[in-house]
């Protein structure tokens, strides 16, 4: 494949730029910044790229949510799968939700305890307080 | 040679690890515990002196345990050579029990039952070793005994000890690990098992370049040879007390390494192999100039221990010479020597550590005159002088008859003049000790109030040890019929 | 009932999670006796599956009554029917043990920590049968995140590090839910035997190794693969001694195993040979993981953190065998998987039990320790062994595969990065038993005075419930090792693909 080729692969998937810039960003805070808080927000963002990443390719143009229609008379209609969007990512997606909120939750308790401890949250002046016995 | 299955071989290795719960339970009353010792030390001769009888008509002895690795099974073999060291050993073990009594309880030293616990567990690993069906058990055995040999040698727990400690486990462990394991993994994958056979497993397996290599690796890597330069945890190791130096130090923790080389020579490469190859005449090069250095360090050591344990690099080396020179007279000899060194040099550790018993004396300057004091363990001195030297009347003599008339066999006039010029050394670094004791005014005036030779436990054991070298010299059996058919049966060599 | 096996697996340790729980508020001493009941019912059910695929073949189990692709699948062989029944065996044993760690060092929060455990333990067998990607990765986060809490309630420094840990493992598991997702997308499913055929015919596409980096990276940041240890030290080291001997052993062995299943099941090893490049990459790796975890291991001066660093290393063994491309080295991995699990269980068990009578771990503190706590010690020696790799302890024998594995796919390198660490580890064990065993130093230097009687130091063992499972323990690593010939005859050969050679 040479460059040509990526283009359109570049342009039509631009859900696949918007979580990947999204994941760098929460990387990015989860990194660069001082402030445990900071970094636990840069995590949830983290987490909330790659569950849009999911979400997005569980959507279709023009298509619906898969709730079957029965008739009254009880003959089936014709199914038609193109017109219903593929409804698993996003029943995925909820396990992952509750997933990154008790993630959160976590962090947020550990946080607490970290701040109890060293009444701060920023992690330069904690491991200062820690190399002072 | 047919083979017989037989439990017995296990036995013997267990006895004297399962003689452990009654030397810790009988910690607190020691000639119970002692009581121990014996009663395991006895079972285990005549567990081992019981498969005697099979081996003289010709039969081999086998015990197949655990099927760990394909090809390599936790298994025991007895043959001729197995139960030749394992018969020196565990003889020994009894004659060495009886002594660290004397030692140990003269001396009032610490953590006896801790003494005595390792001793056994030693002991184990060194018949396991001597029973060996592979070079995996064989292995396995080899590190237990390393292991269980440290806090043996560390045992006054003071700097001296530690530093030795720390010598004896980078020498032992560090070429086990770092050469011995590896060179047995690739002969693993060469040959698809371990099992030691008269030909060699690896005959027809390996490249010229290859052989040579593994043969280094293994002859090094088994350090416990104490072959040049791979030799100063031995001198090191000397910090020990007394009778772990005797016996472990003289005999089974320095054989097992002697032994293990044996085993690579007749059954990892085989005897066939190494001759096509040449290589058997450049170990005995390398043995050769580990037996003449050995032998002038030795000259300057003050220290009694010390000068024996150079000493002993020396005479280890004159077996794995023998091996190597691949004759069948120079393999017996050095056979032979396994247990005529083995009598000679536990004799004069053991009158080494009486002398310290009695005295506190550890070094020759001090021990001017001292046979006007200790006859009677000077006097087992001199025998076991004359057996490591190699002269009538002591049993020294025969395995080195056996080593020149093997170096004559093959053609090797070079190695026969080291061995007559390493033995007139072994004479120059004894003799004067004997003559010193004998001959010269005493140094200290309390020596000339007559005979005071210290606990009767610390200088009877050498008298034994001693007149057993004396008797090996005119009836030099079992041994000497072990080595012949051992080296019979490895076909290659005749 | 032994067709339930699979759930039951999962599902006691879950109930009884909840039960400890609300015992946790009413009774809190019924929490261990529950949490016992929980994981026996579930030690019992691994066992049983053990036995059964083993006289019958591997087990499947419907979830719910779903059939697979659509429903979660359990899928138990060989492989990790074994894994099963050490995790749980391991996690039992160290319940067991843990009885006064945990009123020392939890004191009011008992209810909590049993309750922590037993999920953990519960994601852990999770993981371990499941058949289904998505599933594995809920019931990662599930023992990931009891993990953080157990590690979180200990002392000082501890909640920062399970912090730091969790960051690296929230992204670790993102990354491998990314890579599930690209699965998805390239196949439509996330049944592990469905994945496996549907991606047979897309080994080319650039979508199946981006996903199947993605996983790997992931599973590394949770296993602490050098260079992404960079949390494993300080969580494992400053965890309070029960957690850190739950976790220590068994989170990146599990972890390991994933790995090799995703290797070995999903991806197979049919692809996996076809990304020459990175295998070379991840060997290389897997020595810097050796070289640098023993590097830094001696540069401690502390039992716990010392462990840590071993355990680094240990994982560079695993990676390293299970990439060299051969059946040997497979075979070692997988081997060296169950065997570390073992040692590193003894050695953090005894490190724990040296905590709970000295309250300290640092090396200054083991003075005299062999007079002390001589049982103790002894399971030290024997996981010291193990882990150095001294026959009969089942060290030897992984590494007996492993090196075998490096000859025979050439790979030097790792070869002698085994060796190196096995020296490594003498030196580091050796150095702490002389500690141990010399200091105090005696009075005289060993000349002249050999009277010299080491200071009287009377024996103050750890309490027997503790010192009893850690015989167990180290009376393993002798029996795993003589178990090393039917355990890779009918456990280990029968899971090898037949692409391995």
């Amino acid at each position: 494949m040479d460059m040509a080729q990526y283009i359109p692969v570049l342009l039509t998937k631009y859900n696949y730029w918007v979580y990947i810039t999204l994941m760098m960003i929460g990387l990015w805070a989860m990194i660069a910044k001082n402030n445990l808080v900071k970094k636990i927000i840069g995590m949830s963002i983290f987490q909330t790229a790659i569950i849009l990443f999911y979400v997005s390719i569980g959507a279709k143009y023009g298509a619906t949510i898969p709730i079957l229609r029965h008739g009254h008379n009880g003959a089936h209609e014709a199914i038609r799968t193109v017109d219903y969007i593929n409804p698993l990512p996003h029943v995925l997606m909820l396990t992952a939700i509750v997933v990154s909120v008790a993630t959160l939750g976590v962090a947020l308790a550990l946080s607490i305890r970290i701040h109890r401890r060293h009444r701060t949250l920023e992690e330069d002046d904690i491991l200062t307080q820690l190399r002072e016995p | 040679m047919s083979l017989v299955h037989s439990i017995v071989p296990l036995l013997a290795v267990l006895v004297s690890l399962a003689a452990l719960p009654g030397i810790i339970l009988a910690r607190g009353r020691p000639n119970l515990r002692e009581t121990v010792t014996f009663a395991a030390a006895g079972l285990k001769l005549i567990l081992v002196a019981s498969l005697l009888p099979y081996l003289l008509n010709g039969q081999e002895v086998a015990c197949d345990l655990v099927r760990v690795l394909p090809g390599a099974p936790l298994a025991f073999k007895v043959d001729a050579f197995g139960l030749l060291f394992a018969l020196v050993s565990s003889s020994l073990w009894i004659v060495t029990s009886a002594y660290s009594i004397g030692y140990m309880r003269g001396l009032d030293e610490h953590s006896q039952t801790r003494y005595y616990c390792f001793f056994a567990v030693a002991l184990s690993a060194t018949i396991g070793v001597a029973f060996s069906a592979n070079l995996f058990t064989l292995y396995l055995f080899y590190e237990m005994l390393s292991l269980a040999t440290y806090p043996l040698v560390t045992h006054h727990q003071d700097a001296e000890a530690r530093t030795s400690g720390r010598k004896y486990l980078f020498y032992i462990m560090g070429t086990s690990i770092g050469l011995a394991l590896p060179a047995m993994i690739i002969a693993y994958q060469q040959a698809g098992t371990l099992a030691f056979s008269p030909a060699g497993f690896l005959a027809g397996k390996v490249s010229p370049l290859m052989a040579g290599v593994l043969l280094f690796m293994f002859i090094f890597g088994f350090a416990k040879a104490g072959m040049m330069p791979v030799h100063s945890w031995l001198p090191a190791a000397m910090v020990a007390p007394t009778p772990v130096s005797a016996l472990l130090h003289a005999v089974a923790v320095v054989k097992v390494g002697v032994f293990c080389i044996l085993r690579v020579i007749t059954g990892v490469f085989g005897v066939g192999l190494l001759k096509s190859l040449d290589l058997g005449l450049a170990v005995a090069w390398v043995a050769a100039f580990t037996i003449i250095v050995a032998s002038l360090i030795a000259l300057s050591q003050d220290g009694l221990k010390r000068r024996l344990a150079f000493s002993t690099i020396g005479q280890l080396s004159y077996i794995v010479l023998g091996l190597a020179l691949l004759s069948p007279k120079g393999m017996i000899g050095g056979s032979l020597h396994i247990a005529m060194h083995a009598f000679g040099k536990i004799t004069l550790f053991m009158c080494a550590g009486a002398i310290f018993v009695a005295t506190g004396k550890k070094n020759i300057s001090e021990m001017t005159g001292i046979g006007k004091r200790m006859p009677w363990t000077m006097a087992a001195f001199l025998v076991g002088s004359l057996s490591v030297i190699g002269l009538p009347p002591a049993g020294g003599f025969i395995s080195k008859w056996y080593l020149v008339l093997g170096c004559l066999q093959a053609g090797s006039i070079g190695l026969l003049v080291v061995l007559l010029v390493s033995s007139l050394l072994n004479a120059a670094y004894f003799l004067p000790i004997v003559y010193r004791a004998y001959f010269k005014p005493p140094s200290e005036a309390a020596w000339l109030e007559g005979r005071h030779e210290g606990p009767a436990a610390a200088w009877v054991p050498p008298l034994i040890t001693a007149a057993c070298s004396l008797i090996l010299f005119f009836y030099p059996q079992p041994f000497l019929r072990l080595a012949q058919m051992a080296v019979a049966g490895l076909g290659g060599g005749q | 009932m032994t067709q339930h096996f699979p759930a039951l697996l999962v599902t006691a340790p879950l109930l009884c999670a909840l039960l400890v729980s609300i015992a946790g508020w009413l009774r809190p001493r019924l929490c261990l006796p529950i949490a016992l009941v929980g994981l026996g019912v579930a030690t019992l059910a691994a066992t049983g599956m053990l036995a059964q695929v083993l006289t019958s073949g591997p087990i499947g189990y419907r979830l719910g009554g779903w059939d697979p692709p659509w429903g979660i699948y359990y899928f138990l062989d060989q492989l990790n029917a074994v894994v099963a029944a050490v995790v749980a065996w391991v996690a039992l044993v160290n319940l067991a043990a843990s009885h006064r760690a945990v009123q020392a060092d939890y004191e009011d929060k008992q209810g909590p920590f049993y309750t922590l455990y037993v999920l953990a333990v519960t994601g852990l067998l999770g993981m371990v049968a499941t058949g289904d990607a998505f599933n594995l990765y809920v019931l990662l986060e599930i023992s990931s995140l009891t993990g953080y809490a157990l590690i979180g309630l200990g002392p000082n420094r501890a909640p920062l590090s399970s912090l730091n840990y969790l960051f690296l493992g929230t992204i670790g598991a993102s990354f491998y839910l990314l890579g599930v997702g690209y699965l998805y997308i390239v196949t439509g499913s996330l049944n592990m035997a469905d994945l496996a055929e549907l991606l047979k015919p897309l080994y080319g596409s650039l979508a199946v190794t981006t996903a199947f980096s993605l996983i790997v990276v992931g599973l590394w940041m949770k296993m602490a693969f050098f260079p992404l240890h960079a949390w494993l030290p300080n969580a494992y080291s400053q965890a309070p001694g029960p957690a850190a001997s739950l976790l220590a052993p068994l989170m990146t062995k599990v972890m390991v195993y994933v790995m090799i299943r995703m290797m070995l099941s999903v991806f197979t090893v049919d692809f996996v040979g076809t990304q020459a490049v990175l295998q070379q990459a991840v060997g290389w790796l897997a020595v810097a993981a050796i070289v640098a975890g023993a590097l830094f291991a001696l540069a401690q001066r502390d039992l716990k953190r010392m462990l840590a660093y071993i355990v680094v290393g240990e994982v560079g063994y695993m990676v390293g065998g299970a990439w060299l491309g051969n059946r040997i080295g497979m075979t070692g991995a997988v081997l060296h998987l169950i065997n570390d699990a073992v040692m590193t269980f003894c050695v953090f068990l005894a490190a724990g039990c040296i905590f709970q009578k000295i309250r300290g771990t640092a090396f200054e503190d083991l003075q005299g320790l062999f007079k002390k706590m001589p049982w103790t010690m002894a399971a030290l020696a024997v996981g010291a062994l193990a882990i150095i790799g001294v026959p009969p302890t089942c060290g030897f024998f992984s590494k007996w595969y492993l090196i075998r594995g490096g000859l025979e796919a050439g790979h030097w390198g790792f070869v002698c990065a085994l060796l190196f660490s096995s020296l490594v580890n003498v030196v580091l064990f050796f150095r702490l038993f002389e500690i141990a065993f010399f200091e105090p130093m005696a009075e005289g230097n060993g000349h002249g005075d050999h009277h010299g009687h080491a200071p009287a130091v009377a024996i103050a063992e750890a309490p027997l419930s503790m010192l009893l499972p850690l015989m167990a323990a180290a009376l393993g690593l002798v029996a795993l090792g003589l178990a090393t010939g039917p355990l890779v005859k009918y456990v280990i050969t029968p899971v090898m693909p037949t692409g391995l050679w």
